[in-house]
């Protein structure tokens, strides 16, 4: 049997693993790649299947003997001529589609944790933000039956309040939802509320979309300023209530 | 020949008048800056300072920076600093490799390795006249363009300001008796001492750059004083400050990695250039002992960054989330990137050096497995937190946050990843080293058996801890499970470089190794692995400073200066990447220096006969 050139083993490489992408999450995950993550993930493998077929002077030399051969040898002037042709063609094809102005709107990088203050005022005090603790927290080891009842205070203050957005299930997938953009905290996800000090959410429940810095302004958050219409305790009860419904533990130092 | 040793000795008088110069350059304005932080000489507006001699900061407004020449204040010192950081950490660097070096060749009585010592420590000699100059250049920006601030600094740090100056006179004199009496101080006891210099020379070194560390990491997270910035008096407070430690270590370790790839470029430089198959041999071997010194440094890197970083989050949760969860997580994407470029192309260069001998030809057929890891490692390694997403795409997610791709981009996901990638590089470098061995001794396959089943194990405790300790635990495991990761790491490296040891002790040749046969394509792969470094510290440096915002000293000295905002990210790359582009330019001076150096033209008819 024929052995496929090394060129061509390379480049056909490098497709299989682009489309591989693709099928997997695209199709069979269900969830798409996002193109700006598509495009950085083969730039590096890229490299290094470029990297594992010229790391050796032979296989060098077999990678490129196809394009010195098209180069060198006069008998391929036709295959070099349209081959200098279309690649030029094709490179400007891409670099067009991708500078084309088109009706959708740009792309923002969004930061999930916006650098909170160092510290707030809230409720008509100041906090200190970097050694404020979740007052209602003790109960959790000093007396386990108060500490349920605040749990399931906080639930009444969520499905009151939250839920319409954040979503029964604390997913992000409220009945509002969909509307919004972005959408609301998934707080199931590791990476938000586990991520988090009980501090953190204490702000920015208590501050909503108003409050979040301008570290990476234009901010679009709907989120209401809820000191407007919850109480202090109430906001640290439904703080209890997301961590215990979700699993998660808020971040600290120390057991 | 003769005329050649004086054009030397004359280099050489010229370097110690430039040395001189520069020195006293440096030593006058810190002595400068001393004498205006005392209470005597401070104009009262400047540092409030009452009859008790207490130093506090001043409340300023915009007008009370000065503006000199219509530069851009924030910019020049940025720029200035930088380089002056680059040229540092490259001349601290250097002479700790040169003196373990130099006692291997001492230990081995191999020439090769002191010759190889001292062609380092040259290199470095011109970028220390250049170090010297930019340190002087900085401190003089820093006192015209800043002078409330340094006013208020040097009030603080007068003691340790004024011994950094005095501790650069002894880094001098230590470094050019070092070089200078290289062959003077050769065999015996006279070696010894030459060897004590060295150490002399870093432990100076080290100092004098844990001394500006503590300056630095008082601006971020100052101690010794009070809620208002008032000092306390207790000069140790202030410089024992929380970051102190954890920028110290990183700062060390990451020297060494810099310098290294440095003086791997300079080999790759030279390689290029050379005429002579002998001339391409040494500098092969040198690029491979440069690239070998970074690597080395490389390892253990990630893990002192994840220290630092860690300490900067318990220190302040507003520093933690602006450096990598808020404005600043995208300049840790490219971070992630140039690291990553850094590990392929140390590894490509390694792939590359076995085919100096026919011996290693029977591994490269694992080559392909240890690349697809690495790149594997190194995809999960730099997936961003936010995703950044077009509408079609949001709309097909239902929302920012990817099932699938979101867990990735969160530190448990990159911890396995770096331990990997670290792993996978370890395996080869151990192929490298033993490919064109032999093992002469008995019991190698039970050697081999325990590697492997070590890797074995290994690689799978490190996925359990980034798994189970990662994403179903709280918060503390799983900062806590990256230092059992690490450990793993650690030890499998260590002992299976143990094991490698005895396996290959007193192993034959398979074949002669053809130092000089490489290809030059392992020469550019050099030098990306010195310009992703370059380009990382300047990224990296400026994050760190700018996890301050808009204080000078942070919570305690305002700076209300017109540059008192966050730059955006496009801004601060570009600067930081025009000052890697003015360093890259130095540097090839330097470089080419180095070669004018020993060049010699002769000319008839030009000189009278006497």
């Amino acid at each position: 049997m024929r052995k496929i050139p090394r060129l061509f083993q390379m480049i056909g490489i490098i497709l299989l693993i682009y489309f591989s992408f693709i099928v997997l999450f695209d199709y069979l995950l269900d969830q798409v790649i996002p193109s700006s993550l598509l495009r950085m993930y083969m730039f590096f493998i890229i490299a290094g299947v470029v990297a594992v077929f010229t790391f050796t002077e032979g296989s060098t030399e077999e990678l490129l003997a196809p394009i010195m051969e098209m180069m060198e040898n006069p008998e391929k002037r036709k295959v070099r001529n349209a081959v200098l042709t279309v690649m030029p063609i094709l490179v400007g094809a891409y670099l067009y589609s991708q500078m084309v102005p088109s009706v959708e709107a740009p792309v923002e990088l969004r930061s999930i944790h916006p650098a909170p203050p160092s510290s707030v005022k809230l409720f008509g005090k100041r906090y200190n933000l970097q050694t404020l603790v979740n007052p209602l927290r003790k109960y959790e080891k000093d007396d386990p039956e108060k500490f349920r009842e605040l749990v399931r205070e906080g639930a009444r203050v969520y499905i009151e309040n939250c839920h319409i957005c954040h979503g029964d299930k604390l997913d992000g997938q409220g009945l509002y939802a969909v509307r919004l953009n972005p959408t609301p905290l998934n707080f199931r996800d590791v990476g938000t509320i586990a991520q988090l000090q009980e501090s953190y959410l204490f702000w920015r429940i208590s501050t909503g979309g108003p409050g979040l810095p301008d570290e990476a302004a234009p901010w679009i958050s709907s989120m209401p300023v809820w000191q407007d219409f919850l109480t202090e305790e109430e906001i640290w009860q439904v703080i209890l209530f997301l961590y215990d419904y979700t699993g998660h533990r808020p971040r600290t130092w120390e057991e | 020949m003769q005329s050649g040793a004086k054009h030397g000795d004359k280099m050489r008088h010229l370097d110690w008048k430039c040395l001189l110069i520069n020195s006293m350059l440096l030593f006058g304005s810190l002595c400068v800056l001393t004498l205006l932080s005392d209470p005597v000489y401070a104009a009262e507006e400047l540092v409030e300072v009452t009859a008790s001699n207490v130093i506090s900061p001043p409340e300023l407004t915009a007008a009370d920076y000065p503006q000199i020449l219509g530069l851009n204040s924030r910019v020049t010192v940025w720029l200035v600093a930088q380089l002056h950081l680059w040229f540092a950490a490259f001349v601290l660097a250097v002479p700790i490799f040169v003196f373990i070096i130099e006692a291997i060749g001492m230990w081995t009585r191999n020439r090769k390795y002191d010759d190889m010592a001292y062609e380092f420590i040259k290199v470095s000699i011109t970028a220390f006249a250049i170090t010297a100059i930019l340190g002087g250049l900085l401190t003089f920006c820093l006192f015209l363009l800043y002078p409330h601030l340094m006013q208020y600094l040097s009030g603080i740090f007068r003691e340790s300001m004024f011994i950094y100056a005095l501790l650069f006179f002894a880094e001098s004199v230590t470094l050019y008796i070092y070089y200078y009496g290289w062959h003077w101080l050769q065999g015996g006891n006279k070696k010894w001492i030459h060897l004590t210099i060295g150490l002399l020379l870093n432990s100076v070194g080290a100092t004098l750059m844990f001394l500006a560390n503590a300056w630095l990491t008082f601006m971020m997270s100052p101690a010794g004083v009070d809620a208002n910035g008032v000092f306390s008096g207790d000069s140790w407070a202030a410089i024992h400050n929380f970051l102190w430690n954890p920028i110290n270590l990183h700062r060390t370790i990451a020297n060494i990695a810099f310098g290294g790839s440095i003086i791997g470029a300079y080999a790759a430089f030279k390689f290029l250039a050379a005429s002579s198959q002998e001339e391409k041999a040494h500098y092969d071997w040198m690029g491979y002992t440069a690239n070998f010194i970074a690597i080395s440094a490389l390892l253990p890197l990630p893990f002192a960054g994840y220290y630092l970083t860690a300490e900067i989050y318990a220190y302040s949760q507003q520093m933690g989330i602006t450096s990598m969860g808020g404005v600043f997580a995208w300049l840790f994407i490219i971070q992630a990137v140039l690291i990553g470029v850094l590990f392929i192309a140390a590894n490509y260069y390694l792939w590359c050096g076995m085919g100096r001998s026919e011996g290693a030809y029977r591994y490269n057929k694992y080559i392909k497995y240890i690349a697809v890891v690495i790149v594997a490692a190194f995809l999960v390694w730099f997936t961003p937190h936010t995703l950044i997403l077009t509408n079609v795409e949001l709309k097909a997610l239902g929302g920012p946050y990817h099932k699938y791709l979101g867990p990735l981009g969160i530190m448990p996901a990159k911890n396995t990843a770096v331990n990997l990638m670290i792993l996978f590089t370890a395996i080869s470098v151990l192929l490298y080293r033993r490919a064109n061995k032999i093992p002469t001794v008995s019991r190698v396959e039970i050697g081999n058996l325990v590697q492997i089943a070590l890797f074995t194990a290994g690689i799978i405790n490190i996925f359990i801890l980034g798994t189970y300790y990662g994403y179903f635990t709280n918060t503390v495991y799983k900062i806590a499970a990256s230092i059992p990761q690490v450990l793993t790491t650690l030890i499998i490296i260590g002992i299976s470089a143990l094991i490698d040891l005895v396996i290959y002790k007193g192993a034959k040749e398979v074949a002669p190794l053809h130092w000089g046969r490489i290809p030059d394509r392992a020469q550019y792969a050099l030098f990306l692995v010195a310009v992703a470094f370059t380009w990382l510290m300047g990224l990296m440096g400026y994050v760190r400073s700018g996890l301050r915002q808009h204080w000078h000293v942070t919570d305690v000295f305002r700076d209300n200066s017109v540059e008192a905002f966050t730059p955006t990210l496009g801004y601060a790359a570009s600067v930081v990447s025009v000052g890697v582009v003015i360093f890259m330019a130095m540097l090839i001076f330097i470089f080419w220096i180095s070669q004018v150096s020993s060049q010699k033209t002769v000319v008839h008819g030009y000189w009278k006969t006497t």
